[in-house]
């Protein structure tokens, strides 16, 4: 594990030096956590960007009045969005190289102004394939869980 | 109600190049720090090809197809109904910025609980690549608040 500390200003300044090393197999443990990634909260720049960069322009998203017609209080966050951080705590981790699948399940609503932290541990380890498989989530400052899902990588 | 006849259908091909421009825009909409996802030099240093799909960045591509709603439409299902209630990637090999890529969605599975208040629409789309090299599969699944 290379990073203990994210989103410190220390890693920030560190990030474009450090190389990222696979930690062996033998090294990663059932029950340990991975390095947690805390998030700005949510702005509508932030979800403005998203739209045209993922490709996702519902309208709810990013407009307020449609938001508004649709019963909503105001805009709100794409869950793919939160997805995306989520993620990127996976791959600041391990390299995506070794990732085999990631899923989750959308559990609620992120808001403006939701300041949104990923973590997660390892929950198994299958010696034979060398994979494990980690149980990750992401929730806001109040600990309301946005989303939970697992995600497995192959070691060699 | 959506008509299980949907059940199996499949929606037509479609293909798409990766635009590392786009990939770079991601970076930055998703906050990234890492180059390897907005820099080729670093990606290549890293060992990909190029700059890497990052995890979730195929359902966008997905989701852009005007084929995505035109199922939807055919359903009959009410868009501002829609909340995305899964999501799933199985990636079997690298997508790097460049690859053309070949979506192939098909519907599933269709189920209903709560005596239809909330129906679910399960989605499984293959990828492949230029090479016809299978990339990835991307398992959706849509509810709808009736």
């Amino acid at each position: 594990m290379s990073r203990t500390c994210t989103g410190s200003l220390l890693s920030e300044i560190s990030w474009g030096f450090q190389i990222m090393s696979l930690p062996s197999f033998e090294s990663l443990i059932v029950g340990d956590p991975i390095p947690e990634l805390e998030i700005a909260p949510i702005s509508r720049t932030t979800l403005a960007l998203f739209a045209g960069a993922s490709g996702d322009h519902n309208p709810i998203h990013i407009d307020i009045d449609v938001a508004k017609n649709a019963g909503m209080d105001d805009v709100f966050a794409h869950g793919m969005l939160v997805m995306a951080y989520l993620g990127r705590s996976l791959t600041d981790w391990l390299p995506q190289s070794s990732l085999r699948s990631y899923g989750v399940r959308f559990t609620s609503i992120t808001k403006l102004g939701d300041a949104i932290t990923c973590s997660g541990k390892i929950v198994e380890k299958d010696e034979t394939r060398k994979r494990i498989r980690v149980e990750v989530q992401a929730a806001d400052e109040d600990g309301d869980v946005k989303l939970a899902g697992d995600a497995v990588f192959e070691i060699h | 109600m959506i008509s299980k006849e949907f059940i199996g259908h499949e929606s037509a091909p479609f293909s798409t190049t990766v635009d590392a421009g786009r990939l770079q825009f991601f970076a930055k909409a998703t906050g990234q720090r890492d180059p390897i996802y907005s820099d080729e030099d670093a990606a290549k240093a890293a060992g990909y090809r190029s700059i890497p799909v990052p995890p979730t960045f195929l359902f966008g591509l997905e989701v852009e197809n005007p084929s995505a709603f035109a199922l939807l439409h055919e359903m009959e299902v009410d868009l501002v109904k829609v909340l995305h209630g899964e999501q799933r990637f199985e990636y079997h090999n690298d997508i790097c910025a460049g690859d053309t890529l070949m979506f192939r969605p098909r519907v599933v599975d269709i189920y209903e609980k709560k005596g239809g208040a909330l129906e679910f629409i399960v989605h499984q789309t293959s990828v492949t690549n230029q090479d016809n090299l299978r990339v990835a599969d991307l398992h959706r699944v849509t509810v709808i608040r009736n």
